[in-house]
């Protein structure tokens, strides 16, 4: 993990436990320097991209920029409109640093949407349509887990195949209709505002703390770093690395089940057709995010700024009243553009730091 | 034996740039090319008389023509390696020139030479009487001097015509003339005796010796007068090398020379004219009549210590009951019938050539191999799975460290963990300040170099890197340690210091199985030696009660000379 990388760019003799040395005032600049702010300093070319899309908002509308309630409510919607996609992203990229890639998340989602939004399924109330959806999220990743490590398909072919498949089996099941939601409980989670903040935000939120502790505290995490960075290395260390192969991919398929529900809720429906494209998404999300797409190295926090990058161009198309066609044109920009300033980044502040680089 | 090559004989082909001595490492230890030898004084040693350098070989054919190829005094050196330090060569016309030497003797930086892949520091290299230093491999190609390397360098999904002419298509206007290209195709193969390969056919679909036939026909599309021929019958089964040699044979009845690299005696004597041997990257014996000249000699000319084995002085305290035991095992095509036991405390060394199966024959003891039959047990339990076997206390640091044992971007104490970090970890949680500080506990005991256990693996130079591998199973409180190579890529240094820890070890109670293709270090190391040749393990001895020519001539002979060697 990257995490780690930079870490262990710091100076020589560090001591084994993270903290300062006492009595000594740190400093901002030791403050920048040290592991707290070490996502920060990872994600500036993102933040930084954040940042200048914000300022061409203000700039192109100022009327609204003026009004800090519409900024307020803008964000949240910013953060709304990513919450679902972020949730996928956050499985994304378990599964590619653990050195694979997952096509399907889209078409899992409208399996579990459509699955759970059935008549039959919507008779066993709130409980019954999120373990449906989570259920079933988290089994189709389970065949895409499994036809990947123990029947060694590729996995771009594997989960190319259940992208085609699973889209077809939620048409199916849907018999091409729009399902309404008739459970209040569910379409009111995109409505609720607990402390005046939607609770779409909140479990976006604690998805990506669970995420990132996922990754980076727990043997979970270190075996995902470990099969993604060098598979033979991890196996002939005893990992068992198919096994794990198969729970990355049930991991993902349980985020994409979770995200259904969010969907669902903010459409109050579902469809064979919903989150349409959301692999490119939590892809390029993941990537811009620093996340290696050969595995074994990349960010929670950074596959979210990715996502965040996304939607602020969305809503800033929107609030412009701009096409999604030249929208589409400016994210591919965007991915090419992220990934050139991450690099930049990193070199530059090694640099800057005094830091060796790594290779 | 010698310095350890940057490009050693075994793996130079795969990784060429990968094995190269960390620069870092060499000065930090004391530069071992620093024997700085004038160039004066690299001159063949002749010991025991000259070795009827240019006279009539005895046996020798017809049709060996003028001297095409002559190296004088050539010297390559590498950061921290002299590879190649005076060496003298003679390739006549029409001749099979045979070169023989250990591993790391030089001979691969030889052919690389010779192939333009690599420069000459110093010296001349005299091709068809004028002064030749190929700029690049294409020129080497165009000189008429064709390579053919053991990991051959064919692409397996053109056809056999389009790898023959791959580089020197045949085109009109930018438009490649296939069926001129396959006519030519056939006429070669035809020449080669292997008409029935249609030029048409996909190099993947070939068997290795068709293969092997497709670089030679793509060498004679060059109109290649020297062919190189880098252990051509690895690759091959029995019969398929008599077919090979019907081939050799064939071209130097033509006029071509050939250089044939082998470690098998018997190939020397049946197909070659002349032999001259390398050792340390000189040359120790010029134009050895290859069929008369007893191995004795030929062993002996490969061999003797060098400082660079510097073992240090160690008392075996072995256990009496076998730790590991090894019965029957059996991978078909890979090795047969292997036995062993390694006891407590012990170093078990096994001797062989690359491809005689040593390291598959490791691998499947380790669990990372499944085996046909045959067990293998520690501490009385079965062994069949790498979860097994590092649950029952078994440790590997594999051959290709890179590529098998690290995670090169990853901090020192991760690597170091990558085996134990569950059982630092709490209800899942890993705990890395326990890692680290255990790590930094095991880094000082290998006086590991840096001793900062947050810095990347990659920055390290290769015996460290070596040392973070065994560490890893040194945390996990391993019983059984299987070392591959441990010195692959370890530059002089370094390698005593490995050798250090590895006795360090088995004073420490731990048995260690080791693997090395360099016979000194093996028995340098091991209180008991396993021959292995072929996929069986042919002799078994006490490391006090054989030498190192007995082991290089069981190694490629496979049959223990009569009475005792120079």
């Amino acid at each position: 993990m990257t995490d780690q990388t930079t870490k262990a760019s710091l100076p020589a003799q560090s001591p084994p436990v993270e903290s300062p040395p006492p009595g000594k005032r740190r400093s901002p600049s030791d403050w920048f320097k040290g592991d707290g702010a070490e996502p920060l300093r990872r994600n500036l070319g993102l933040i930084g991209v954040l940042v200048v899309l914000v300022i061409i908002g203000a700039v192109t509308r100022p009327e609204l920029y003026g009004d800090a309630t519409w900024v307020k409510n803008n964000t949240f919607t910013i953060l709304q409109q990513a919450s679902a996609i972020g949730v996928v992203t956050v499985g994304m990229t378990f599964v590619i640093i653990g050195g694979g890639i997952d096509l399907s998340v889209g078409a899992i989602i409208a399996v579990a949407g459509v699955w759970s939004t059935t008549l039959a399924t919507q008779s066993y109330g709130t409980l019954g349509m999120i373990f449906t959806a989570i259920v079933v999220g988290i089994v189709v990743g389970l065949i895409n887990g499994v036809l990947i490590s123990y029947g060694r398909l590729v996995p771009f072919i594997a989960t190319l195949a259940m992208m085609v498949a699973a889209r077809g089996v939620a048409a199916q099941i849907s018999g091409k209709q729009t399902q309404v939601s008739a459970n209040t409980t569910i379409n009111d989670i995109a409505s609720t505002r607990p402390l005046g903040i939607p609770l779409l935000v909140y479990i976006l939120a604690l998805v990506v703390a669970a995420g990132w502790v996922l990754l980076n505290r727990t043997t979970f995490g270190r075996r995902t770093v470990a099969v993604g960075g060098n598979p033979e290395a991890a196996r002939l260390a005893g990992i068992n690395v198919k096994f794990h192969t198969v729970l990355l991919y049930a991991l993902s398929g349980l985020c994409c089940g979770i995200a259904a529900i969010m969907l669902t809720s903010q459409a109050t429906s579902a469809q064979a057709a919903m989150a349409n494209l959301y692999e490119l998404d939590a892809i390029a999300a993941a990537i811009i995010g620093g996340t290696l797409l050969s595995g074994g190295r990349g960010t929670i926090i950074g596959a979210l700024f990715g996502v965040l990058v996304f939607s602020t161009i969305t809503n800033l198309f929107a609030i412009n009243n701009l096409s999604t066609e030249a929208q589409n044109m400016v994210k591919g920009g965007i991915i090419v553009a992220a990934v050139l300033v991450q690099q930049f980044r990193f070199r530059s502040l090694t640099q800057l730091l005094g830091r060796k680089p790594v290779s | 034996m010698t310095a350890p090559d940057p490009a050693r004989d075994d793996d130079a082909g795969r990784h060429p740039a990968a094995e190269t001595t960390p620069p870092a490492e060499a000065t930090a230890d004391g530069s071992p090319g620093d024997a700085t030898v004038p160039p004066g004084a690299a001159v063949p040693r002749q010991r025991d008389g000259d070795p009827q350098s240019d006279g009539e070989p005895q046996g020798e054919r017809d049709g060996i023509g003028e001297v095409v190829l002559r190296l004088d005094g050539v010297v390559k050196t590498f950061p921290g390696v002299r590879a190649l330090d005076g060496v003298q060569l003679e390739v006549r016309a029409g001749e099979v020139h045979c070169l023989l030497g250990q591993n790391g003797a030089g001979k691969s930086t030889l052919i690389k030479v010779l192939a333009g892949v690599h420069h000459a520091d110093e010296g001349t290299v005299t091709w068809l009487g004028e002064s030749f230093a190929p700029a690049s491999p294409q020129a080497a190609m165009r000189a008429g001097i064709a390579t053919i390397y053991q990991e051959l360098d064919l692409v397996d999904d053109l056809s056999v015509a389009e790898n023959a002419f791959l580089g020197h298509e045949e085109s009109r206007g930018g438009f490649l003339r296939r069926r001129s290209t396959a006519s030519r195709t056939r006429q070669i193969l035809a020449r080669l005796g292997h008409d029935h390969i249609s030029p048409r056919r996909l190099v993947r679909s070939l068997p290795a010796a068709g293969k092997q036939i497709v670089s030679m026909a793509r060498a004679l599309s060059h109109d290649a007068r020297l062919i190189v021929m880098d252990e051509p019958s690895a690759v091959l089964a029995h019969d398929e090398v008599e077919n090979l040699f019907r081939i050799i044979r064939e071209l130097t009845s033509h006029g071509i020379a050939v250089i044939y690299i082998s470690h098998r005696l018997e190939e020397i004597r049946d197909i070659g004219d002349r032999v001259t041997v390398l050792k340390d990257g000189r040359t120790t014996a010029a134009n050895l009549p290859a069929r008369s000249t007893p191995t004795r000699e030929l062993v002996s000319r490969m061999t003797g210590r060098t400082i660079e084995y510097v073992f240090p002085p160690r008392e075996a305290k072995t256990g009496t009951t076998p730790l590991l035991e090894v019965d029957g095992l059996t991978r078909a095509g890979e090795f047969a019938d292997a036995s062993l036991t390694v006891k407590a405390g012990e170093i078990v060394g096994i001797a062989g050539l690359v491809g005689s199966g040593r390291s598959e024959l490791l691998e499947t003891i380790f669990g990372a191999r499944r085996a046909d039959s045959g067990t293998v047990t520690l501490n009385g339990k079965r062994i069949t799975t790498i979860g097994g076997a590092v649950k029952a206390g078994m440790g590997m640091a594999p051959e290709e460290r890179k590529s098998q044992a690290l995670l090169l971007d990853e901090p020192i104490y991760r690597n170091m963990t990558l085996a134990t970090f569950a059982g630092f970890a709490r209800g899942g949680f890993t705990d890395a300040g326990k890692e680290r500080s255990a790590a930094a506990q095991t880094a000082e005991s290998l006086e590991l170099r840096p001793r900062d256990v947050s810095r990347p693996v990659r920055t390290l130079s290769g015996g460290n890197q070596q040392k973070v591998v065994v560490g890893r199973w040194l945390l996990g409180g391993t019983k059984l340690l299987l070392l591959d190579e441990p010195t692959r890529g370890v530059d002089v240094g370094a390698r005593a210091e490995l050798y250090q820890v590895i006795q360090d070890l088995a004073a420490g109670g731990v048995g260690v199985l080791l693997v090395s293709s360099e016979v000194p270090e093996v028995l340098g190391l091991a209180d008991r030696v396993l021959v292995m040749r072929e996929g069986h393990l042919i002799h078994e001895a006490p490391a006090s009660e054989i030498d190192e020519a007995t082991v290089l001539d069981l190694v490629m002979a496979g049959s223990l000379m009569e009475g005792e060697p120079a």
